[in-house]
């Protein structure tokens, strides 16, 4: 298993900003002055940009690994350059086995096309024979849940519709290195339910993938290993929550970086468990999240709050030192508070976001406020959905057969009696 | 580029289904159905009665069925040319959702085309075939050059097509330049006439590597004779050429379509 199955070899690529000639009417007159002026070829080079230097990573046979990064730090170029619809500028690629990717996966639908002729030409686009198609007809139209509109032209399809059908070709693939970024957003909850539930069987299936999300928490939940590009170039390479840890980090420093200061703020936040500082906890767990708050100007009545949300930006809870019954207190030019609050995680696994504020409660005005204290991913191992985790248990089970059907049920009782605890 | 073509033979299907898809979208919504693949012949074989009777009229000679015919048989290869090169020069452009999506070997577009216009030509040949029938043209064992003179047609347009679609990725002026060319290029080419037409001096126009094709298919078809070999040979390296050529520069591009878009 530790055979390579994709290595970038020092990568880079490049872009040209700007205008680029795409006639011959605009190319012939710029050739034909380059060649009495020689300055053009200098202003070239300030146009272009690196998208890509120095990536360099291997991913071994069956590993899940993901690709972090802000918009525009290079993780589409990356994955582009992996599936070789472009060519790197300098380094190397090597993959091997059978690539296929989930991206943009309605990318080969023709919208006046039925549903089923169009499983087939993007199976087709995808690599698959018309045979494996076939055989996986069934499947990839059970998946998708929209039996009733198969051969219906594709344009009438809701746009939910469209990339459920996409997302269900794209998935019945079976390629050895499995590209995938942010698809698993499509569709309703049960959708992408069951769009996680399929890319988990790919990875049991032993197939490597190569994961690029916004999502942190797929990110946790699926890789391994993780990758985080800046601008580019790799910032961080390890394993995934360490990896997911340092984007975090990296993203709250450049928040709080662009704060301006009021008479009193935020100077630190640090949340910590029994075992000191970390951002993973099980449902159910106890934390401290200690404030320190830096007085710059004498301000009275104050307090501080704190928050918590969770992936979709809802409000898990939310509450204040006053309400909690510790009172406002006053703050000199060079004085410090500090408090500590103790949290439980009583939530269902998912990532989650701290935040604090300084405010004075009686004019409700807001001093400072820290964008995002801290980030956590709490895991759970029951299946439990929702927000809070009231660790429901079974504690009873009962099947009563309706009474006629009794007979029946006992007759059959031998055959069934080890499985069936009801049977009587 | 042993490599290139391995691949390609891989993808095999994915070239039947973009022929299949091209053709069923064409013939699915216009009004027209089957009869757009006609249309054209039609329309040639029209010019070709008003250019051939104004020639008769003009040199006092009768106007004789074989040479409506012949308009009728060089018309069918000539739309297939129009239509494969027009298809083919827009199809990258027009796929470019894929294009820089997806990797596969995107010779499949302009392949694609080009069948989907031999499809095209193979419906309407059946028209034609019922035409020759109803003016008693008649038959001969020279028919057994067809097929080579449509393999010859069909790896020149290949070649011309895959260099086409190419260029016009990366300068959109290019299918204007292959408008005018399309629009003018049936002057250059014998189709509603004969090179014999113009006396010793047509010999020049048979360097345009389609007018021994075209030629060809009057000869073996309605004047029940071998084809020019010397001219046809020349056609067919003219072609293979054009073919490698074509396969060469668009592999050698290929990487660079999905940036320059």
């Amino acid at each position: 298993m530790s055979e390579v199955a994709v290595r970038m070899d020092h990568v880079y690529k490049k872009f040209r900003k700007g205008e680029v000639y795409d006639s011959l009417r605009d190319l012939i007159p710029a050739l034909a002055g380059r060649v009495f002026r020689q300055t053009e070829l200098d202003q070239n080079d300030s146009r272009e940009f690196w998208a890509l230097q120095d990536l360099c990573f291997d991913v071994k046979c069956g590993e899940a690994f993901g690709i972090i990064g802000n918009n525009g730090a290079g993780k589409s170029t990356a994955l582009k350059i992996l599936s070789r619809i472009m060519r790197p500028t300098k380094g190397q690629l090597q993959v091997n086995g059978r690539l296929s990717a989930l991206i943009e996966v309605t990318a080969g639908f023709h919208p006046d096309l039925t549903g089923r002729e169009n499983i087939f030409l993007h199976g087709a686009i995808l690599g698959m024979g018309r045979r494996e198609i076939q055989s996986k007809l069934d499947q990839i139209i059970a998946f998708s849940g929209i039996e009733e509109f198969i051969d219906t032209p594709v344009k009438r399809y809701s746009t939910g519709m469209f990339a459920r059908l996409g997302f269900s070709v794209a998935a019945h693939v079976d390629p050895e290195v499995l590209i995938v970024d942010e698809v698993l957003s499509v569709g309703d909850y049960l959708f992408q339910k069951k769009c996680v539930e399929r890319m988990k069987e790919v990875l049991r299936k032993g197939t490597t993938v190569l994961f690029v999300s916004h999502n942190l928490k797929h990110i946790s939940e699926f890789c391994d290993r993780c990758l985080m590009l800046q601008k580019g170039r790799t910032v961080a390479i390890g394993t995934a929550h360490e990896v997911v840890a340092t984007y975090l980090q990296h993203s709250r420093r450049s928040l709080s970086d662009s704060r301006e200061t009021g008479p009193a703020r935020i100077a630190q936040t640090t949340l910590r468990s029994a075992s000191g500082e970390i951002s993973r906890f099980k449902s159910g767990d106890f934390a401290s999240l200690d404030v320190e708050v830096l007085g710059c100007a004498p301000c009275k009545r104050l307090t501080v709050a704190i928050w918590m949300t969770n992936e979709t930006a809802d409000i898990v809870f939310e509450t204040t030192i006053e309400r909690l019954g510790g009172g406002s207190f006053n703050l000199d030019s060079g004085d410090t508070f500090r408090c500590t609050f103790e949290i439980q995680f009583n939530v269902t696994s998912g990532m989650y976001n701290l935040f604090a504020l300084i405010y004075r409660h009686d004019t409700q005005t807001v001093y400072d406020e820290c964008p995002a204290a801290a980030s956590i991913y709490v895991s759970s191992a029951d299946d439990v959905r929702g927000t809070a985790h009231c660790f429901p248990k079974v504690t009873h089970q009962e099947l009563l057969r309706a009474p006629d059907r009794m007979t029946l049920v006992s007759e059959n009782a031998a055959d069934s009696a080890e499985g069936d605890p009801t049977c009587v | 580029m042993n490599e290139d073509l391995r691949e390609l033979y891989r993808y095999r299907e994915l070239l039947y289904m973009f022929t299949y898809r091209d053709i069923r979208v064409r013939y699915k919504q216009s009004i027209m159905g089957l009869f757009w693949a006609v249309l054209m012949p039609i329309l040639i074989v029209s010019a070709g009665i008003v250019v051939r009777y104004a020639y008769a009229v003009a040199s006092h000679r009768p106007l004789n069925k074989a040479d409506i015919a012949s308009v009728a048989v060089k018309s069918l290869p000539w739309a297939f040319i129009v239509s494969s090169i027009r298809f083919s020069c827009s199809t990258l452009v027009a796929n470019q959702n894929v294009v820089t999506k997806i990797y596969f070997p995107k010779e499949v577009f302009p392949l694609a085309a080009v069948l989907a216009s031999l499809f095209d030509m193979t419906i309407a040949s059946s028209a034609i075939v019922l035409f020759l029938l109803l003016v008693r043209i008649g038959w001969s064992l020279q028919l057994l050059w067809v097929p080579v003179l449509l393999m010859t047609l069909v790896i020149l347009v290949t070649g011309i097509g895959m260099i086409i679609s190419a260029a016009s990725l990366f300068f959109r002026d290019v299918k204007y330049i292959v408008e005018v060319f399309l629009t003018f290029g049936i002057f250059f080419t014998p189709v509603l006439y004969d090179i014999q037409m113009l006396g010793h001096r047509g010999e020049w126009l048979m360097l345009n590597p389609l007018a021994p094709i075209l030629n060809g298919f009057s000869d073996c078809i309605v004047r029940h004779q071998a084809p020019a070999l010397y001219w046809l040979a020349y056609s067919l390296i003219f072609a293979l050429t054009a073919l490698v050529a074509g396969f060469v520069f668009f592999k050698h591009l290929e990487p660079a379509f999905a940036e320059s878009i």
